[in-house]
Parts: C-alpha cells; structure tokens; sequence
C-alpha cells in the first residue's frame, strides 16, 4: 500500500480516546474503542456514536437531475419526496452491483448521493460517465472532501440528538431528513442507519465534525453514550443482514440473488442494468443470499466453501459471533435448492465440514421507526 | 506494557509456559489477548495429541480474527481446558489463569531452555515496536 491512509476530521479524538486504528477502503479508522462485544451492546441499549466520515456524498442538480439518477440508479427515485431518503443500487449493464447508495432529495431539481468510502472516486466517474452518455442536464459534485458523517444509533439516540437539535427530530420519520443545526453546527439531520436500531446520521461540515462529536459525547454521558468501531458496526449490521459491499455484494452478485429485489423498480423504465436483471429473474436465481447459522461453535467467514452432503454449493460472504443473538451466524450464497429456511448444510473451516443450518433473517428483530 | 509475570516463560508468537513439576501448563499472554480482541472461540486438540514445539497446535478466534496457536514445547497433551470451548472469554479476562489451553507432559527437557524468559519477552515486545 503506497498511497497513504486518509484521516477523517475525527482522528485526533479516536487516537486521544485509545482507539485501535486500522486501514479500510484507503481511510485510517478505529475498529474498536473498548471492545467490540460491548460497544454492540452499548448501541443496541443505550446509544452509539459512528465516525463514519470517510463514507462518499455527491450532490446532484440540474433540469435532468432527476432523469440521470433513475438512468444509474434501481429504485424509482421519481417516488422520492423532498426531505426523503431511498436505498438503491447502481448497476452495470451485466446487473452487476458497482455499489449500493442511499438517495436524498433535497429539492424537485437537487438530490444528493452516499456512497461506499472505497468506491468513491469509481462511482463518481461511473455516475458522470453515464449522466454524460445520456446528455443529461445534470452537474455532479464530489462534496465528501467537506462532508464529515456521524451516525448516532441506538434507543437513546433520539433523545439525545433532541437536546442539541435545532429541529423537532423526533417528527422525522424513518428514512426521513431535516436540514437544521446540531450543537450550533449546520446539520443534514437523517433517520437512517446500518444498525437496526433508532438513530440518525448527521451530516456536518468537514471542519465543525468534531465539534459535534464533542458535543454528543458530552451531553450523552447521561444517557451512556460511547464511540463505537467499526467491529461493532460489522456485527450491528451483520444481525439484521444488511448488506456490506465488497464481502456480499460486489460486481459479481446481481441485486435479486442479493435479496434486494426490493430495490430494483423496473417500472419506472430503463436504467442500466434492467434488461440484465429482468433476464435473470425470468430464468430464475441460480443461487441465493441467505443467513445461516452455525448449530456448534465455529465461525463461518468470508470465502468459506458451503457444501451439502458433500457437494459444494455455495460461500459465505460473512460471518461472525453475534453478540446481540449469542449465536455464530453468516451470510452465504447458496443454491437455491438450499436456500429454504431449514436446510441442513455445512460450512468448510479448515478442512472440516462444521453443521449449519438455513434460518430467517434478520437474525436479530429490527428497532428502527417505523414509518408513522 | 501488559502484564508479563517473571515466573512463566514465553515464544515470540505470544504464548506462555508455566512449568508445574514434570508438566508445561500453556495458554496465550495479556498482550495476545489485547491485541486479538473479544475471544470467540478457541479450537484445541484432544488429549493424548502429540505436539512438535514451534509447529500448530489449535485456533484462537476474535471477532476479527483469526490467529493459529503455537506450541511452546514438544509433548504429549494431558489436560486441555474444558472451559473454554463455552467460556472463551475467559482468555480476555484471564490469560495467565482461568484462560489456560493445555497441560504438557514434555518430551524433550531443552525445549524450555529454548523459550524466552519474561525479560526476554518484554524486550521482543518493545523491540518490535508493541
């Protein structure tokens, strides 16, 4: 690795708090604080504070904004309301999954995007490429370099961001955003996660993040509020089966074998990657996501072949302890004669078939808000 | 500096010998553990497994990892710790006690003389940058 890691605005306060730094996607980031064990549990109890400013934002606008995000993007972004928020996939014309994104609309005309941290500069070259091909009317912006992310989750995290909000947060529903200010600081405050429990991410100003940061640490003490890792993110994410680019979705996987047909929206028309995935379920999946788990103590982890009396048919994508469910569970592709919640398979650890068994995800019940 | 207690001895893949009489009680330091994390499963052999020193003798999982164990001396397993395989987290809360792998019966007496004494541990630590 030549290129040195990038720091996000925080990195002074994880190193002073005794952070384990590590490098992921190009970024310096901690993966664990105290433990990851225990900041899982501090965010499925109390609540959680993610420096997740490494993470991508383009901002989007123009006559045909709109126009060249349905062309790259699988979900009907026409149905998205101003101050809404819509997961999506961005396709290659194989169905190929290049990323998975969230979609804001800030205005008729005005969108902005987030992306994966290691897929940055691939996705804006993607999007402006395509938006080009198009002739769209559209100017794409590269606004991460100014964008500081904090994710704050957990049952607590409502109330805490009330008290230093601006905005009536708890009025924002799931999958909703306002534009407001936390702690003083211009704020981009949004019902989302990767958790599965309540909170927000706030977008912030590159320079003011860790005044903000500071701020919540310090009025959420009452609440037990504590930074977390991405270890814990890891396997916050992992119990509700959400998605992590790069170990279960890549270019390789198509989004209906990935469970996330929900997010594919043929309807709306074309966009790149349709005629490929329509293909694909009209054939039929061949293989699918599912969540195993482990009927003994082994961990299942990325790359492990699955096999079913002896017959290779599938590899998981990840797998962990899951602290929240107390169980050794994975995700894997399997085939899909194996992928009925049930089926007995066995997970490849060292040479050795280890049992597990198809089960129903999430494996941990979600808690975010509900759309009222 | 993690703890290093002066009575064990130690390899330079982080595990500690503890003679006790004829018999070499092993497990994986305080620093090992540290940098490991949350221990989540820890994979030994059976009893009566032979083992060759600086060869494999088992697995020890984090959350994030996955780290091979080493075995400090050659001999023959008698005791494994059946603890472990429900409470691995004994090896986070207790390295040099509780979160014990194996006992020993050695086969060969020079093998101790081979591992590194406390003092010696602690400079390999320092000198390579822990």
């Amino acid at each position: 690795m030549d290129t040195p890691l990038k720091r996000t605005p925080l990195f002074d306060a994880h190193v002073k708090a005794g952070a384990r730094m590590v490098p992921f996607g190009g970024w310096e980031m901690p993966v664990q604080y105290r433990g990851i064990i225990e900041e899982h549990r501090t965010v499925r109890s109390a609540v959680g504070l993610f420096d997740v400013s490494h993470m991508g934002e383009f901002e989007v606008s123009g006559k045909d904004a709109l126009a060249a995000l349905q062309r790259v993007t699988s979900n009907d972004v026409a149905a998205l309301a101003i101050g809404q928020v819509q997961y999506a996939v961005l396709c290659d014309p194989n169905g190929g999954i290049v990323d998975d994104l969230t979609v804001y609309r800030l205005a008729d005309d005005h969108f902005m995007i987030t992306v994966n941290a290691s897929n940055i500069d691939k996705d804006f070259a993607w999007c402006t490429e395509r938006s080009a091909e198009g002739r769209f009317d559209a100017r794409w912006t590269n606004v991460s370099p100014r964008t500081g992310l904090i994710a704050v989750q957990g049952p607590k995290a409502e109330a805490l961001v009330a008290r230093l909000a601006d905005r009536d947060v708890p009025a924002i529903g799931y999958y909703r955003f306002e534009r407001g200010a936390v702690a003083g600081v211009p704020a981009t405050i949004s019902r989302t996660g990767y958790t599965g429990e309540d909170g927000f991410e706030l977008y912030l100003p590159w320079e003011s993040t860790d005044r903000v940061w500071r701020a919540l640490l310090n009025e959420g003490a009452r609440d037990g509020v504590a930074p977390i890792g991405l270890g814990a993110r890891d396997t916050l994410r992992l119990e509700m089966r959400y998605a992590l680019y790069g170990n279960d979705i890549d270019e390789t996987t198509n989004p209906l074998e990935a469970g996330l047909g929900w997010v594919v929206k043929p309807a709306k028309g074309d966009f790149i990657g349709r005629d490929a995935i329509e293909a694909v379920r009209a054939a039929g999946l061949k293989r699918r996501l599912v969540g195993l788990e482990m009927t003994e103590r082994a961990v299942a982890r990325h790359g492990y072949p699955v096999h079913a009396g002896g017959t290779p048919i599938g590899v998981v994508t990840s797998g962990s302890y899951g602290p929240s469910v107390d169980r050794y569970i994975a995700l894997a592709y399997v085939a899909s004669s194996h992928a009925t919640v049930g089926s007995e398979v066995e997970v490849e650890i060292r040479g050795q078939g280890k049992p597990a068994r198809v089960v129903k995800t999430p494996f941990h019940p979600p808690h975010v808000k509900k759309p009222s | 500096m993690s703890s290093i207690p002066s009575d064990l001895r130690y390899t330079r893949e982080h595990e500690w010998a503890k003679q006790e009489g004829s018999r070499v009680r092993v497990g994986i330091t305080a620093y090992a553990q540290e940098q490991l994390g949350d221990v989540v499963f820890v994979e030994l052999p059976k009893v009566g497994t032979k083992l060759t020193a600086h060869k494999t003798f088992g697995v020890v999982e984090s959350v994030k990892a996955v780290s091979d164990l080493f075995a400090p001396i050659s001999g023959e397993i008698v005791e494994i710790n059946a603890d472990l395989p429900n409470t691995p987290q004994l090896v986070n809360q207790d390295p040099y006690g509780r979160g014990w792998m194996l006992v020993v019966a050695p086969s060969s007496a020079g093998d101790w003389d081979q591992l590194l004494t406390a003092e010696q541990y602690e400079q390999f630590l320092s000198e390579s940058g822990h």
